[in-house]
C-alpha cells in the first residue's frame, strides 16, 4: 500500500523540527553574509568577491537539496535522478560563458 | 507528477491502492517521476542563466541592473536593481521552504505525539507556504511594474528581455506551486490530509523547494553578482 | 501490475469492474485506449504515413534538383520543402517510430503490465498526433515552415521571417516536445520501477538499456529547446531582443541552445534503432550478444558525451581554436563508444548460426550504412576538413547514411522483427527481400554522390544550380535513386497491410527469441502476463528452450518456493484468451481525458497563431478557451481513479 512504500523510503533518518529550524537559521544568515558582502564596495571590488558569493550560494544549493528535499537520506535512485542533469547543466553553463567570452583578435 | 496524484486526491489514497502495485525499487511511481522532471528543470533555467549570464553587459541602451545611465535624451537612470527589496522576497522564499517541510512533517505525523495544535497542523502549515508564496509573487509583481515605471520592459533592451524572461519563468514556476498548495489545502480541509497522502505532499514539497533553489541561484548571479 | 490474483480488494475491484460501461468499440476505443500496445500502433501508424509524407517531399526535392536549373517548384516552395522533409522525418516519423517500439515493447521485455502512467501515456501520443497536424496543414496553404529544420535566427525572426511559416514550426515544436517530455518521464519511472522480479538493470533487454539512455538524453536536451523556442517566440510576438543584432542579440546564442538540444536529438535518432539491432541480430545468430556490459556502458557514455560535443555545428562560426580543439577532440571521443558497438554486433554474428530472414538483412544493413555514416561524420569532426564540408552535400551524405542508413534500417529491422508479435503473422518474406534491396540500392544511389557533389562544392539548400560545375551527373543519379526507394517504400506498404491479413501466423515465438515478450500470446492479450514472471537470467526463454547458447552466461535459480511453475518463466504457450476480469486482473480504464487535454493545448497554440494575424478577440477566445478546456480536462483526469 501506500504507506508500505511511504515505510519502504522512511525507515531512515527523518531531520527533526530542531534540525529543519538550524537548517532554516543557516540559510537566513549566509543569505544575510550574502547581502553583507554586497554593500562592502571594498570587498565587492576583490578578485574574492564572485568566488566567495558563489560558494555561498552553492553551500545554500546543497542543504535545501540535501535537507529540505531529504536527498542525504532518501534512496540512492534519486540521487542519480537529480545530480547527472544537475552536473550536465553545470557544465553547459560554464561552457556558455566560456564560449560567449571569446571575442576575436583584431 | 501532478498527473499522477489522480486517484490518491479524489478517492482519498482508498480505492486506487486497493491492490499492492509491484515495483522494483519499492519507491512510489510519482517520487520517481517528480526528481526527473526536477533533473529535466535543471536543463531549462540552466538554459534561461546561461543566456542572461552570456547578455550580461551587452545591452546597447540601458537602464542597467547595476550602474547608472545617462540617455542619449539626457534622462537619468539609476541603477534598476533593488537589493534591499530582493533581499526580503528571497528571505520569504526561503521561509516558505521552511513551512512546507513543515507543513510535510504535519501530514506524515498527524496524530502522534508533539504534533498537536498549530505545530502539526498541516492546514496551517500549508496556507503558511502558499502566503508565503503569493508574498513572493507580490513582490515580484512590484518590482516589475516599478521596472517599468523607471523605463525597462521586456523589449528595451538585453537586460530587459533575459531579465523579465528568467525572473517571468521562475515567477510562473512559483504561481503554479502556489496553485498546486492551495489545492492541498482545499483538500486537507475537505477531507483531511493523513500519512497515506504523504506521498502527494511530498511530491509537492520537492517541487517547492527546488523552485527555492533556482531563486537561489539567480538570486546570487542577477543581483548580487555585477 | 497486481501480481497475484484474487483477494477481496480484487473481488470488489471486478465487481465494479463488471458494472462499469461495456468495453469500448471502434475508433472510441483508440481515442479512449490507456493500452501500450494500442498506443505503440497508433505511433506506428500515424508515424507510417509521415514517412509517406516525407519521402514526397524528399522526392519533390530532388525531382527539382534532377538537372540544372529546372523550375519545378519555385525558390520559395523549395525552402518549405526541405525545412518540412527536415522537421517531418526527424519529429513526426523517426522519433514516433521509436516511440513506437518503445510503448509496444518495454512493458513487455521488463515483464509489466503497462507503463508506470497509462493515461499520461496515450495524452503523449495525442499530442503528437494533434501537433503533427498543427505543423503539417500549413503546407496546404503554402504557409508551411520555411526557416530550415533547425531555424536559424534571425532567418527565422519576425524581419526575416515574417509570415506565419515560422510561427508553425516554433508552436509546432513547443507542442512536440511537450509529447515527447511527457513519454520520457513515463518510461524513465516504469524502466526504473516497473521491471519484473529478478530483471536487474544488467539483465534488462538491450532495446530497453538504450531507450532507457535515449530518455535521459530527451528530458535533459528538450528543456534547452523549448528555452531557444520560446526566446524567439517573445522575439517574433512580443519583439524581445534575443536574437535582435542591433540590441547587442547574438545570432550565436540561437545555433548553441538549438545544437545543445540538437546533437543529444541525433542520439536520440539512433539509439532505439541501435536497440532493435541488438535484440535481431542475437536472435538470428541463434548466439548471445557479445559484450553486452560493454554495449549498456558505451550506450550510457553516448549518451554522456553526447552533451559536449554539440558545436562541431558550429566550427565555421568562428568560435576559436581553443573552442575549435575541444569540441573536436570531443567529438573524435565520441566516436569510440558507437565504433565499439560495430564491432561487438560483428563478433555477435561471428560463429553464430545465422539466418537471414528480412530483419536480419536490415540489421546487417545498419551496420554498413551506419559505417559508413561515421566515418564521414568522423571526417567532420576536424573543423579544417569540417571547413570545406560543412554546408555542402558531403554533410547531406552524411546525416542520410546515418538516419535512413541507420536509424531507418534499424526501424525497418524492428517492424519485420516484431510484426508478428504484433498482429500475430509473419510479414512476407519474398516481398521483404525486395524491399530490402531496391532500398540498399536506392539508399546507396541516392546518397553516396551526395559525398562527391559536396566536394566539388555543392551548398545545401539551394533550390538549382547551374551546369558544369561537375554536379550534375551525381544529382541526376541521385534522384534516380529517390525513385527507387519511392518503389521500395510502396513495396513496403504493401507488404505490411498484406501481411496483416494474409501473413502465416506466426504463435508466440516464431523467431526462437530469448527475451520475455515471446513467451506471450502473439498479439498479447491486454494483460500482456497472465502471471508476473520471475526472471532468472538476461535470456530467459534460452534460458528455458535453448540451455545450450546459455553457456558463459550468468544465472541465477530462484528458489523452489518462490517458482510456482515448473518452469523459472511461465511459459504462456496458451492459445485460448482468458480475459483480464477472468484472471482478476484489474485493467485502468479507458478514457477520453487525456485526448481532451491534447486538444486543449492544441486550441491554445492556435490561438498565438491567431494572435499573429491580428484578430485579437478571436485569438483570446481561443487561447482562453483552450487552456479552459485544458485545466477542466486535466481537473477531470485527476480527480478520476486510473483503475
Amino acid at each position: 500500500m501506500s504507506n508500505d512504500r511511504a515505510h519502504a523510503d522512511s525507515t531512515h533518518e527523518h531531520p527533526s523540527w530542531k534540525q529543519y529550524k538550524w537548517v532554516a537559521l543557516w540559510l537566513t544568515l549566509i543569505t544575510a553574509l550574502e547581502v553583507w558582502a554586497y554593500y562592502m564596495p571594498a570587498f565587492v571590488a576583490s578578485p574574492m568577491y564572485k568566488p566567495a558569493i558563489l560558494v555561498m550560494m552553492v553551500i545554500k544549493f546543497a542543504i535545501v537539496v540535501m535537507f529540505y528535499m531529504h536527498l542525504k537520506y532518501d534512496n540512492k535512485i534519486f540521487r542519480v535522478l537529480f545530480t547527472g542533469p544537475l552536473f550536465i547543466a553545470a557544465c553547459t553553463l560554464i561552457a556558455y560563458v566560456f564560449l560567449f567570452a571569446y571575442r576575436p583578435v583584431g | 507528477m501532478i498527473v499522477a496524484n489522480a486517484a490518491a486526491v479524489a478517492s482519498g489514497a482508498h480505492e486506487a491502492h486497493e491492490h499492492t502495485h509491484y515495483t522494483t525499487t519499492s519507491l512510489d511511481n510519482r517520487k520517481i517521476a517528480i526528481w526527473a522532471f526536477i533533473g529535466s528543470e535543471c536543463m531549462l533555467f540552466a538554459s534561461l542563466i546561461s543566456t542572461y549570464l552570456v547578455y550580461k553587459g551587452r545591452s546597447v541602451v540601458g537602464p542597467f541592473p547595476h550602474e547608472a545611465w545617462t540617455s542619449p535624451a539626457g534622462q537619468l537612470f539609476k541603477p534598476i536593481l533593488n537589493i534591499p527589496v530582493t533581499s526580503a522576497s528571497t528571505f520569504v522564499l526561503l521561509m516558505s521552504s521552511l513551512f512546507m517541510v513543515l507543513a510535510l512533517a504535519a501530514v506524515e505525523n498527524k496524530g502522534k505525539p508533539g504534533y498537536e495544535g498549530l505545530q502539526g497542523s498541516s492546514k496551517f502549515w500549508l496556507l503558511a507556504t502558499a502566503l508565503a508564496g503569493a508574498t513572493f509573487l507580490g513582490f515580484q509583481a512590484y518590482e516589475f511594474t516599478s521596472f517599468v515605471h523607471e523605463g525597462l520592459t521586456i523589449r528595451t533592451n538585453l537586460f530587459g528581455t533575459s531579465f523579465f524572461t528568467l525572473t517571468g519563468f521562475h515567477g510562473t514556476h512559483v504561481a503554479v506551486g502556489v496553485l498546486w498548495l492551495m489545492t492541498l489545502l482545499f483538500i486537507d480541509i475537505r477531507r483531511g490530509l493523513g500519512p497515506a497522502d504523504a506521498i502527494i505532499v511530498d511530491i509537492c514539497a520537492l517541487y517547492w523547494h527546488f523552485v527555492d533553489v533556482v531563486w537561489i541561484a539567480i538570486f546570487t548571479l542577477v543581483y548580487l553578482i555585477k | 501490475m497486481a501480481l497475484s490474483a484474487a483477494t477481496p480488494a480484487h473481488a470488489s475491484a471486478t465487481a465494479r469492474g463488471a458494472s462499469q460501461s461495456p468495453e469500448p468499440s471502434g475508433l472510441w476505443s483508440w481515442l479512449t485506449t490507456v493500452d501500450h500496445k494500442k498506443i505503440g500502433i497508433l505511433y506506428l501508424y500515424t508515424a507510417l504515413f509521415y514517412l509517406l509524407v516525407g519521402g514526397l517531399e524528399a522526392v519533390l526535392i530532388r525531382t527539382q534538383l534532377a538537372r540544372p536549373n529546372q523550375s519545378v517548384v519555385s525558390a520559395e516552395t523549395y525552402n518549405q520543402l526541405f525545412t518540412m522533409h527536415g522537421t517531418t522525418m526527424v519529429f513526426l516519423v523517426i522519433m514516433p517510430l521509436s516511440a513506437a517500439f518503445f510503448n509496444y515493447l518495454i512493458p513487455l521485455q521488463i515483464g509489466a503490465r503497462d507503463v508506470a502512467f497509462p493515461r499520461l501515456n496515450a495524452f503523449s501520443y495525442w499530442v503528437y498526433a494533434l501537433g503533427g497536424l498543427f505543423i503539417t496543414l500549413p503546407i496546404f496553404f503554402g504557409v508551411a515552415p520555411n526557416g530550415g529544420w533547425f531555424g536559424y535566427a534571425p532567418l527565422s525572426g519576425p524581419t526575416y521571417g515574417g509570415g506565419f511559416n515560422m510561427d508553425f514550426w516554433v508552436l509546432g515544436l513547443q507542442i512536440l516536445g511537450i509529447s515527447s517530455l511527457a513519454a520520457a518521464f513515463n518510461f524513465i519511472t516504469t524502466i526504473i520501477n516497473l521491471r519484473a522480479p529478478g530483471m536487474t538493470l544488467m539483465r534488462m533487454p538491450m532495446f530497453t538499456w538504450m531507450s532507457l539512455v535515449v530518455q535521459f538524453l530527451v528530458i535533459l536536451a528538450f528543456p534547452v529547446i523549448t528555452a531557444a523556442l520560446f526566446f524567439l517566440q517573445f522575439d517574433r510576438f512580443f519583439g524581445t531582443n534575443f536574437f535582435v543584432v542591433q540590441a547587442g542579440g547574438d545570432p550565436l546564442l540561437w545555433q548553441h541552445l538549438f545544437w545543445v538540444f540538437g546533437h543529444p536529438e541525433v542520439y536520440i535518432l539512433i539509439l532505439p534503432a541501435f536497440g532493435l539491432v541488438s535484440e535481431v541480430l542475437p536472435t538470428n545468430s541463434r548466439k548471445p550478444l557479445f559484450g553486452y556490459n560493454v554495449m549498456a556502458y558505451s550506450g550510457i557514455m553516448i549518451g554522456f558525451l553526447g552533451f559536449g560535443v554539440w558545436a562541431h555545428h558550429m566550427f565555421a562560426v568562428g568560435m576559436g581554436p581553443v573552442a575549435d580543439s575541444i569540441f573536436s577532440m570531443t567529438t573524435m571521443l565520441i566516436g569510440l563508444p558507437t565504433g565499439v558497438k560495430i564491432f561487438n554486433w560483428i563478433a555477435t554474428m561471428y560463429g553464430g548460426s545465422l539466418r537471414f530472414p528480412t530483419s536480419m538483412k536490415f540489421a546487417i544493413g545498419l551496420i554498413a550504412m551506419f559505417t559508413i555514416g561515421g566515418i564521414s561524420g568522423v571526417m567532420h569532426s576536424s573543423p579544417p576538413s569540417d571547413l570545406q564540408q560543412t554546408d555542402s552535400y558531403f554533410v547531406v551524405a552524411h546525416i542520410h547514411y546515418v538516419l535512413y542508413g541507420g536509424a531507418m534500417m534499424g526501424i525497418f529491422a524492428g517492424i519485420y522483427h516484431y510484426f508478428p508479435k504484433i498482429t500475430g503473422r509473419l510479414m512476407n518474406e519474398r516481398i521483404g527481400t525486395w524491399h530490402f534491396w531496391l532500398n540498399f540500392v536506392g539508399l546507396n544511389l541516392t546518397f553516396f554522390p551526395m559525398h562527391f557533389s559536396g566536394m566539388l562544392g555543392m551548398p545545401r539548400r539551394i533550390y538549382t544550380y547551374d551546369a558544369g560545375q561537375g554536379w550534375d551527373l551525381f544529382n541526376m543519379i541521385s534522384t534516380s535513386g529517390t525513385y527507387l526507394l519511392l518503389v521500395a517504400g510502396l513495396l513496403f506498404a504493401f507488404n505490411f497491410f498484406w501481411s496483416r491479413k494474409h501473413g502465416t501466423l506466426a504463435g508466440n515465438d516464431p523467431w526462437g527469441a530469448p527475451t520475455l515478450e515471446w513467451s506471450i500470446p502473439s498479439p498479447p492479450p491486454e494483460y500482456n502476463f497472465a502471471q508476473i514472471p520471475e526472471v532468472t537470467s538476461r535470456y530467459p526463454l534460452w534460458d528455458l528452450k535453448a540451455p545450450g547458447t546459455m553457456a558463459g552466461i550468468e544465472h541465477s535459480h530462484a528458489d523452489a518456493a518462490s517458482i510456482n511453475s515448473a518452469h523459472a518463466v511461465p511459459m504462456h504457450e496458451e492459445t485460448e484468451r482468458r480475459t483480464a476480469r477472468e484472471l482478476g486482473i484489474p485493467m485502468p480504464f479507458p478514457t477520453v481525458k487525456p485526448f481532451m487535454v491534447a486538444v486543449g493545448i492544441l486550441v491554445t497554440f492556435s490561438g498565438l497563431i491567431v494572435m499573429h494575424a491580428g484578430k485579437f478577440p478571436l485569438a483570446m477566445t481561443m487561447m482562453l478557451g483552450g487552456a479552459s478546456f485544458m485545466v477542466g480536462s486535466l481537473y477531470a483526469w485527476l480527480t478520476s481513479p486510473l483503475e
